[in-house]
């Protein structure tokens, strides 16, 4: 993207992925989406028309879900079990662990209305902590799509794979970020826009409110680049060390809890590799969350075009005195 | 036990999922028609039938319009549930707003919590909190968010994710035991929510520690949000679930009054075995273009849907 580009409305990554996942069903039979109760959240009424057979429901019953994802893949069906991320991440943990993860198999776990995607509808229904209990599960890979081009790419990149993959959606149109003859991959995050004063760090839904940050930062003289590290694991840490030693500072930022999940994941790396640079995480604090919509409780934490220019700011200055 | 199955079928059992109206309640434990009145206590009942029926119709009412505010709510499941709740509260649990901080109080535990609405309107009436604070609900700040919390007075437990109601219900219920103490514990289940495997854990558990002062209430609309539970995942066959895992199970229609108050106010009813509750109900009920439609799970009515809805209600209200 260019710093002075409009922001231009895609469609939810959750649509993309039932588009996609349509696709790729019909060309291979093998691919099967299962369900627990939630083919409306996850965008799947019309997977479930198009290819019946194709659909397995198991009832609201997620470690099920799970359990028989990974007998279904055991046996060579190429798996997407689709579930709100806040069930999904927790409630299935152990069966992620064992029967797919440490078991090796080809499971696609699809966490679905991810983050505070769900807003007012309250905490049980928020997955702040779905990165951070996956990336201390060995054996999978984790990825949080930015927009439709990388979503749909992440499912064709899971369809293919013989790992076992999780992927994070919200509910929200995404603005594309990027065109479509852009090269993708698993594990290499994608640049969006280059810049040297500040780093933002960000993923999935946080990324477009990173860079309205960055574009009001140049109107402010301040150049920031913005990182999708859409792929949290395994993490592109030649990435995240180039920005902290060509960038003043590095910010992180996600719709997940600030503990476990990318801002940690950035600045373990960071310091291991003995680089000392200023830096702050962005995400939900450790606090019983504010009651709102998606938009409201961003706003609420500073997740917005306003407020990562402000943070930003902030961190400069201090640099700066 | 064996024979119960006899029972059922020679009972005229009905083997489909479809509501039955009207019907008397059938104690499959005894294997008699339950035609008396339990053990009343005479001190909570305040109301006659038509006067809890009236009420049911005010809170249907209240709840329509703080669901038409919010913008979001579970309707469907509000509706179905909603006489259930209110008998619970204003005819059966020893709680008030006095009281709730009592060790002794009953206990009530929304196992489908997002039938939130339905039991913030029953709570307010009850006194709880005015009726009025809901106009935040969903808002920006509110602590009425869209399923239930402890920030709310009168809410025991954050519930929401289903499946940890009964749960929740068998460890307070085995405290009581501990203690000695003479509360009850109700809770009240979706039948969708009944693939969670949590319940069976919790069922047979509440059966090995013998918990007649444990109650579950089986919300029995038919309906999920995909669909038919019969389509989904089929529960069925319901009753004899529960008593093959040991529980005392009564079927009653979700939305009459005297079976309501009869089997709810009769807990503990057997002892030493905790109470399944089947109660046939219609998801939506009350409101004629919502009854038993699949998409007023989570739907909110336009403008004109909620004016004829309250057209409705009111006409209900005159007879
Ligand atoms: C663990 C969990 N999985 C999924 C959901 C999403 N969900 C909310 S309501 C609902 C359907 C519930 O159906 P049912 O239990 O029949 O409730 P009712 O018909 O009374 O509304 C589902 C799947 C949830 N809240 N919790
Ligand atoms: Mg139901």
């Amino acid at each position: 993207m260019k710093i002075t580009d409009q922001l231009i409305k895609g469609k939810a990554n959750l649509e993309v992925y039932s588009e996609t996942l349509i696709e790729l069903g019909q060309a291979d039979r093998n691919i099967m989406a299962v369900t627990s109760d939630s083919r409306g959240s996850g965008k799947l009424t019309p997977f479930a028309d198009k290819l019946p057979e194709q659909l397995v429901e198991v009832g609201i019953a997620e470690q099920n879900l799970v359990g028989v994802a990974a007998g279904l893949a055991a046996a060579g069906k190429k798996v997407f079990a689709t579930s709100p991320s806040c069930f999904l991440a927790t409630r299935s943990l152990e069966q992620i662990k064992n029967d797919v993860a440490y078991s090796n198999y080809p499971v696609n776990l699809v966490g679905i209305s991810a983050g505070v995607s769900y807003g007012a509808l309250g905490s049980t229904h928020h997955s702040l902590h779905d990165v951070a209990v996956l990336r201390a599960i060995n054996n999978i890979v984790v990825v949080v799509p930015a927009d439709n081009f990388e979503a749909r790419e992440a499912v064709k990149a899971a369809a293919a794979s013989d790992k076992p993959f999780f992927l994070k959606f919200g509910k929200k149109n995404m603005p594309h970020l990027h065109t479509a003859d852009e090269k993708f991959e698993i594990g290499k995050a994608s640049i969006i826009v280059e810049g040297t004063d500040v780093a933002f760090i960000a993923c999935g839904e946080t990324v477009a409110p990173a860079f309205e940050a960055a574009q009001k930062l140049n109107e402010q003289g301040i150049s920031a680049r913005v990182i999708s590290m859409h792929t949290i694991k395994p993490l592109d840490t030649e990435t995240i060390l180039k920005a902290a030693r060509e960038c003043k500072t590095v910010i992180t930022v996600e719709e997940h809890s600030v503990n476990g999940g990318l801002g940690e994941a950035c600045a373990s790396t960071i310091l291991e590799a003995g680089i000392s640079v200023p830096f702050k995480r962005v995400g939900l604090p450790d606090e019983e969350t504010v009651a709102g919509s998606q938009a409201e409780i961003f706003n609420h934490y500073g997740i917005s075009g306003e407020g990562l220019a402000r943070t930003a700011r902030t961190c400069i200055n201090k640099i700066q005195t | 036990m064996g024979n119960i199955q006899t029972r059922i079928e020679s009972s005229s059992w009905p083997s489909d999922n479809r509501r039955r109206e009207n019907r008397p309640s059938w104690n499959l434990e005894s294997g008699t028609w339950n035609l008396e009145l339990g053990t009343w206590n005479l001190k909570m009942k305040k109301y006659t039938n038509l006067e809890l029926k009236q009420k049911s119709i005010h809170l249907r009412k209240a709840l329509l319009k703080y669901i038409k505010l919010a913008n979001a709510g579970h309707t469907g499941g509000d509706l179905s549930c909603i006489d259930i709740l209110n008998v619970l509260y204003n005819d059966v649990l020893n709680v008030s707003p006095e009281t709730v901080n009592d060790p002794n109080r009953d206990r009530y535990i929304q196992s489908k919590g997002h039938a939130v609405e339905a039991l913030y309107v029953v709570l307010a009436d009850a006194g709880f909190f005015p009726m009025s604070e809901l106009e935040t609900l969903c808002k920006y700040q509110s602590k009425y968010v869209g399923h239930p919390t402890r920030k709310v007075k009168g809410i025991e437990f954050n519930t929401g994710a289903l499946g940890h109601g009964l749960p929740i219900s068998a460890g307070l219920a085995l405290a009581a035991k501990k203690d000695g103490a003479p509360y009850r514990v109700f809770t009240m289940l979706g039948d969708g929510e009944l693939a969670e495997g949590s319940n069976w854990e919790a069922a047979m558990m509440a059966a090995h520690y013998k918990l007649d002062n444990l109650v579950a209430i089986l919300d029995h609309n038919t309906l999920q949000i995909t669909g038919r539970n019969v389509e989904v995942c089929s529960p069925h066959p319901i009753a004899e679930k529960w008593l093959a895992f040991g529980w005392n199970v009564i079927e009653v229609n979700g939305h009459d009054f005297e079976q309501l108050r009869e089997v709810l106010n009769a807990a503990p009813a057997v002892p030493r075995k905790p109470t399944f509750v089947l109660a046939n109900t219609v998801k939506g009920k009350g409101i004629s273009f919502m009854e038993d439609v699949k998409k007023w799970h989570h739907g909110v009515p336009s403008d004109e849907e909620y004016e004829k809805a309250l057209t409705e209600l009111d006409a209900q209200l005159a007879r």
